[in-house]
């Protein structure tokens, strides 16, 4: 059985194509990196995983089952879009907010649920973190807690948006390793999206690389390359590698590390 | 003190609602919508002049408008947020219509003064039981949504992936916000709405680091500022919402020290 799977799907938004006619099929208990330039669509397609986004065309299936919204089987760690204002709320009710939150009634959580929050938080060691006020984290921190909150029920598919996106590299390592860990530990599937392979390099099984509507899943050394990435982008690319480190380049310009300024 | 029958009236009222302000008002703040709740209020304004020129009792007016404005609000949702200057544009304009009522009604200048500024010392039983009823309502609707509404405020692109409708739980808490906030001005005016809505939230949410305690520090703040004001304004014969307008800035700076 396929973790995701894609059959010649269209994704529009707003009258734009976002990915055109795409086929691809991430395996179970595989930990893929969704790379590809501003607005390539590594966000829609984590929505449309999630039903969020439906297809324009073609067939969009999750661990086997049609996609459909409220799949209680998929993790998510939303891109934080929102800054988090001067109120105390701890990292814990973070995360037990997530917990039955679609039910109705008020937020009580009972034994079952509470065991459920205290070992999300223990698979991520943030068991003293949990306690203080999130608005005081700093962001590694707080991703770390988001991450406990994505592990609640159980999942088999873990979608990450940008979850390294302006955290300076120390923190950046400390999460890759994390969700590394939580990938082996747990066997789940994980696409995490990211503005450059290069934090996720040794860790990741494949990339899934979007650009200009089409897609490319592979290894690192099938998919980074100057050909395929040319293509993505629509433009004459050049792949360097220096000291296990890669580097993608358009004339001069290192494009994945322009995004990353362009962003932060 | 509790001799006066328009003095236990007054305390029974503000407490009322102080309890849903104080409850109601702490996801206003969490969900950084302070800005709509006081914008709700002067809309109110209107509906209330409004009501009475026509020859309805004032609180029904208010809370037609209210509640009209909050569920569009509501609806128009994401769409209406950093939408500062919309918000602000609509309640000038429901202001200056609610002058213009007052316009062709003049014989009422206490009542605007009331509706302004609050009038806690002359509610009557009627009013009392109004508010209570609505108050009850209000209250209840917020326990059946209070989940999906915390999720959706917290974790909204979340919760909507967990299949939570953030239009409906928005238009249904605005609704409720429409509702506490027609409570709060026959208390404090539809100028001083943020004194018992924001203040006790905003600070109980700088004091706790867990919700239910946050809620119920809300709730208990509101409390002690509408009483407190009305018992102050019983020794010192100055006006009840001044005291409480005081007792909530005092609460909130002090919050800040922390």
């Amino acid at each position: 059985m396929t973790a995701v799977e894609f059959d010649n799907v269209t994704l529009a938004l707003g009258g734009r194509r976002i990915l055109d006619a795409v086929s691809i099929a991430v395996r179970e208990g595989e930990f893929v990196a969704v790379l590809g330039p501003n607005g390539a669509g590594k966000t829609t397609l984590m929505r449309a995983i999630l039903g969020l986004v439906p297809a324009a065309a073609g067939d969009i299936r999750v661990l086997g089952a049609p996609v459909r919204r409220g799949n209680t089987a998929i993790g998510y760690l939303p891109q934080l879009h929102r800054p988090i204002d001067g109120l105390r709320l701890s990292g814990w009710e973070f995360i037990a907010s997530t917990a039955q939150g679609h039910r109705w009634g008020i937020p009580h959580l009972d034994a079952r649920a509470r065991r459920d929050v205290a070992a999300a938080i223990d698979l991520v060691g943030a068991g003293d973190l949990a306690r203080r006020p999130l608005a005081q984290l700093s962001g590694g921190e707080r991703q770390r807690i988001m991450l406990a909150q994505s592990l609640l029920g159980g999942p088999r598919l873990l979608l990450l948006d940008e979850p390294l996106i302006s955290l300076d590299p120390n923190h950046q390592q400390a999460v890759v390793e994390l969700v590394s860990r939580l990938h082996r530990e747990l066997g789940i599937a994980v696409l995490i999206s990211a503005h450059e392979v290069n934090p996720l390099l040794g860790v990741i099984d494949r990339v899934l690389y979007l650009g200009n509507g089409s897609a490319a899943l592979g290894t690192v050394d099938e998919v980074i390359t100057g050909p395929v990435l040319s293509r993505l982008y629509g433009a004459e690319i050049e792949v360097m590698r220096v000291g296990g480190r890669i580097f993608v380049m358009a004339g001069a310009h290192d494009l994945e590390h322009a995004e990353h300024r362009h962003d932060a | 003190m509790l001799e006066y029958d328009f003095m236990i009236n007054a305390f029974l009222a503000s407490g009322i609602v102080a309890i849903v302000a104080g409850a109601v008002g702490y996801f206003l703040v969490l969900r950084g919508q302070a800005f709509a709740g006081h914008a709700l209020s002067h809309v109110g304004f209107a509906g209330a002049t409004g009501a009475v020129l026509i020859g309805v009792s004032p609180i029904w007016g208010l809370l037609g408008f209210t509640l009209i404005a909050g569920m569009g609000m509501g609806a128009l949702g994401q769409r209406l947020a950093g939408r500062d200057v919309a918000v602000g544009i609509v309640l000038t304009l429901a202001l200056g219509l609610g002058l213009l009522f007052l316009h062709f009604y003049t014989a009422y200048a206490t009542q605007v003064t009331a509706l302004l500024f609050g009038n806690v010392l002359g509610v009557d039983r009627a009013t009392l039981w109004t508010l209570l009823a609505l108050g009850a309502g209000a209250l209840l609707a917020l326990g059946v949504i209070a989940r999906p509404l915390l999720f959706a405020t917290l974790q909204p692109e979340l919760a909507e992936a967990k299949g939570v409708s953030l239009r409906f739980v928005s238009l249904v808490y605005l609704a409720i916000v429409a509702v506490t906030v027609a409570e709060c001005v026959q208390i404090v005016g539809v100028l001083l709405v943020f004194t018992l809505m924001v203040g006790p939230a905003a600070a109980a949410g700088r004091l706790s680091t867990r919700l239910s305690v946050a809620v119920a520090l809300s709730c208990a703040l509101a409390l002690i500022e509408a009483w407190g004001g009305i018992a102050l304004a019983y020794w010192t014969d100055w006006p009840a919402s001044f005291w409480i307008t005081a007792l909530s800035g005092a609460f909130y700076f002090i919050s800040l020290l922390r």
